[in-house]
């Protein structure tokens, strides 16, 4: 018996097929068709989304899973509920794991807990190195043969540039895309958040952009060299927009993403030692903040990803100089995003979409992105103006490390539907 | 000399005055006070200098009262100066370094401060290597919190006691008056206090020393940075030197100590640069032969000992204010 999905009246934006207009979605068996029989519609699921937005799945390819090794924070259950209820329907999770993903093992693991706990789409990558040392090669090819789609030791970056070289050349043979964070380790021994008038004026350890542009010119070197791909993941830093910008106009195949909290938020917001703000890359200056939105807008920075990095409530309730980097973003990044880009005017709605659906899929060569016939039924329908209070008592993974906490945002996912079946109804979580 | 407080002479002024112009439960930091809040410390500071000189016995009380002075960094001179100030109150004071505490055990800062709140320590005087951190205890625990440190940020009680001594100096308004501050600057909690309690009595602030130790982002606060020493100490009616932390600064951020000698160590012929009457002020440990040589350390235009006494009476007051706004002080009206 085949199940029959209908999507009724609403604003079917699908922005890899230009397409923009008031309509309707079907789907016969996950799968979504150009048209349905009478008699199909007659049988079919009818989701009324008048006034809504109906977009493919949204995809994000930076998310920490924790998963194994580190489930007190996240884990694969927990972290896809997360992405259900932000409406992401594919996600790519990040290899800094206990074990590290350095391993065949280690990623059939994930592979095995995904097909078992998962509620949107997974794929994992692997590191770039053993151990994340920066030190010997990961077995790429090993990782590669277990179904990872990019290498990257985020969270360390490869310091040694002889090794990152050979990384990058290796990662070819399997045509992985190489992710990088982007950070000389020298220049930012002990950094809390951003060098400049906030971390003097606060006393705290700052951390100059240099540290990231030093890196980002790099890769851009060694993506020529090698004539490979180079992703810069979650980039802060304006000179480092404007070299990638460059690059890209040279023909060098770099890529770069803008994350919520970079697009929203400046280092001002260390102010009072909240620990929500701390996060690596760290939140900026203003210039930095307006640079990053401009990369954004000029396809500079031709995605958006959130870096979701899970950590419990007393792993955050410390001093600022102990704390653990990063925040959680999933559940907040549409809205995050809608509020920066869309709602103030600065670009359209399928503008934005694009770099949220089939940009990201495109870098890693995802099947995800679009609302075309044939594809799988993975589609978000959202409401772009309807506020509401980010409330972490109501968050659906594990941690509520969120700088948006108490705010109130526009744009509020309706539903989430993965293979043409609802995960998220707009409230809850719709498990099988 | 008297500082007088809205046109009244001190001796008019009684204890309860001067508590009922503060309202602050904790003393983190200078940079959110007021001119008058910082006026009020100073006020009652020289009250209890005065009657330490002359009756003693007068002094309010705090008899029954705890000072829990919670050193997660060491310290030995703010931390005795914190002691020595308690117990002028008549104030029990006890110690918990973090050598001798559950911290080394891995207990956490919010852990520690609820147990000692539990014991029933009045006020938490703390030092910490982590900037914010007094913020932060505050958010946890109801007695008051003293910021005796914490990190690079701020230290308070240093720039309540270096501004005291000035006044006595200086004269009892700074407004207008230079004062330039020589060394390490980024990474002392000692010159972000001063900076901030400087420009609120109206004096201006000179930062000089090497590039490396004095970002030009300085200037963002409202100083000046003057990385040529002479134009730095040419106006200056005081010159606080900071003390070259060896333990914090990685050997990027200058060459030796023998170079900073060479190009900013106040010695005698660097200091004819300066006006006669000039105070040379230092919040010490001092590195004698390093920042300052001993002929000008122990000069009759250094003020460094009378820091370290004023550092007494500053710390009896904030102690003594803290308590008084939580109502735990007895009414000491004359």
């Amino acid at each position: 018996m085949s199940t029959i999905l209908w999507i009724k009246n609403g604003r079917v934006i699908d922005p890899a097929n230009d397409r923009d207009a008031v309509g309707d979605i079907f789907a016969r068996n996950g799968v979504i068709v150009d048209s349905l029989s009478d008699q199909e519609k007659e049988k079919a699921q009818v989701i009324d989304a008048s006034g809504l937005v109906v977009c493919p799945g949204l995809v994000d390819i930076h998310v920490h899973l924790r998963e194994p090794g580190q489930t007190h924070k996240e884990d694969i259950a927990s972290g896809t509920r997360a992405a259900a209820a932000g409406g992401f329907t594919t996600i790519v999770c990040m290899p800094n794991t206990s074990p590290p993903a350095d391993n065949p093992g280690t990623i059939r693991r994930i592979n095995d807990s995904i097909t078992q706990n998962a509620v949107v789409k997974v794929y994992p990558t692997g590191c770039l190195t053993v151990q994340m040392k920066g030190e010997q090669l990961a077995p790429m090819g090993s990782l590669w043969r277990e179904g990872i789609v990019a290498v990257t030791d985020d969270g360390l970056c490869v310091q040694n540039n002889e090794l990152m070289r050979r990384a990058v050349e290796y990662a070819r043979m399997f045509n992985l895309p190489v992710m990088d964070h982007c950070q000389d380790a020298s220049m930012t021994r002990g950094s809390v958040m951003n060098e400049g008038y906030w971390s003097l004026r606060l006393g705290l350890k700052g951390w100059p952009a240099a540290a990231e542009d030093m890196i980002i010119a790099r890769n851009v070197v060694l993506s020529r060299a090698c004539e490979h791909h180079i992703h810069m993941q979650h980039v802060s830093s304006a000179y480092g927009v404007d070299i990638i910008r460059r690059a890209k106009k040279r023909g060098i195949r770099v890529t770069g993403e803008a994350s919520p909290h970079h697009l929203f938020f400046t280092d001002e917001r260390c102010r009072d030692y909240n620990t929500l703000f701390k996060m690596n890359p760290p939140l900026r200056s203003e210039e930095d903040r307006e640079a990053i939105i401009e990369g954004v807008l000029d396809g500079s920075l031709e995605i958006i990803a959130t870096d979701h990095a899970p950590h419990t409530a007393d792993e955050k309730d410390c001093e600022f100089d102990l704390a653990p980097f990063g925040i959680i973003g999933m559940e907040t990044a549409l809205a995050a995003c809608l509020e920066v880009l869309v709602h103030s005017g600065k670009c359209d709605l399928p503008f934005l979409l694009a770099r949220m659906t089939h940009k990201p899929a495109e870098i890693l060569n995802l099947p995800a992105g679009t609302l075309s016939a044939g594809v799988t039924a993975d589609i978000t329908i959202f409401d772009p103006d309807q506020e509401w209070e980010v409330d972490p008592s109501r968050f659906s993974g594990k941690s509520t490390n969120c700088p948006w906490n108490g705010m109130r945002l526009r744009g509020k996912v309706a539903r989430t539907i993965v293979n043409g079946r609802t995960v998220w109804d707009g409230n809850q979580i719709i498990d099988t | 000399m008297a500082f007088p407080a809205s046109g009244r002479p001190l001796n008019s002024l009684n204890m309860n005055d001067l508590t009922a112009n503060w309202k602050r439960k904790d003393l983190l930091s200078i940079e959110p006070l007021h001119r008058e809040e910082i006026e009020t410390i100073h006020q009652l500071a020289r009250r209890f200098k005065e009657l330490q000189a002359s009756n003693p016995s007068s002094i309010p009380s705090l008899r029954g009262r705890t000072v829990l002075n919670l050193f997660i960094e060491p310290s030995t001179r703010t931390r005795i100066a914190f002691e020595i100030a308690a117990k002028r109150l008549g104030a029990d004071v006890t110690l918990v370094e973090k050598a001798a505490s559950s911290l080394v055990k891995g207990e956490s800062l919010r852990d520690t401060a609820q147990v000692v709140e539990a014991l029933q320590a009045d006020v938490i005087v703390l030092r910490h290597s982590a900037a914010g951190s007094p913020q932060y205890l505050s958010q946890i625990v109801k007695v008051p919190v003293i910021n005796a440190g914490d990190g690079a940020h701020e230290h308070p009680t240093q720039a309540l006691l270096d501004t005291f001594t000035m006044r006595e100096h200086l004269g009892d308004s700074l407004e207008g008056k230079k004062v330039t501050i020589l060394g390490d600057i980024l990474f002392s909690r000692v010159a972000r206090s001063n900076i901030f309690a400087l420009q609120k009595l109206g004096a201006q602030v000179t930062l000089s020393g090497p590039a490396t130790l004095v970002p030009a982002n300085f200037e963002k606060l409202g100083v000046t940075v003057e990385l040529n020493l002479r134009k730095a100490l040419a106006d200056a009616d005081a010159v606080m030197l900071l003390r070259i932390q060896h333990e914090r600064q990685t050997s990027t951020h200058f060459p030796s100590l023998d170079e900073y000698k060479s190009m900013y160590g106040l010695n005698q012929a660097r200091g004819a640069w300066l006006k006669p009457e000039a105070i040379i002020m230092h919040p010490g440990p001092v590195n004698r032969g390093v920042e300052l040589d001993s002929s000008l350390a122990d000069s009759g235009r250094s003020v460094i000992l009378e820091q370290v006494a004023n550092g007494i009476f500053t710390r009896m007051a904030v102690i003594y204010l803290c308590l008084s706004a939580c109502g735990k002080t007895k009414d000491t009206s004359q």
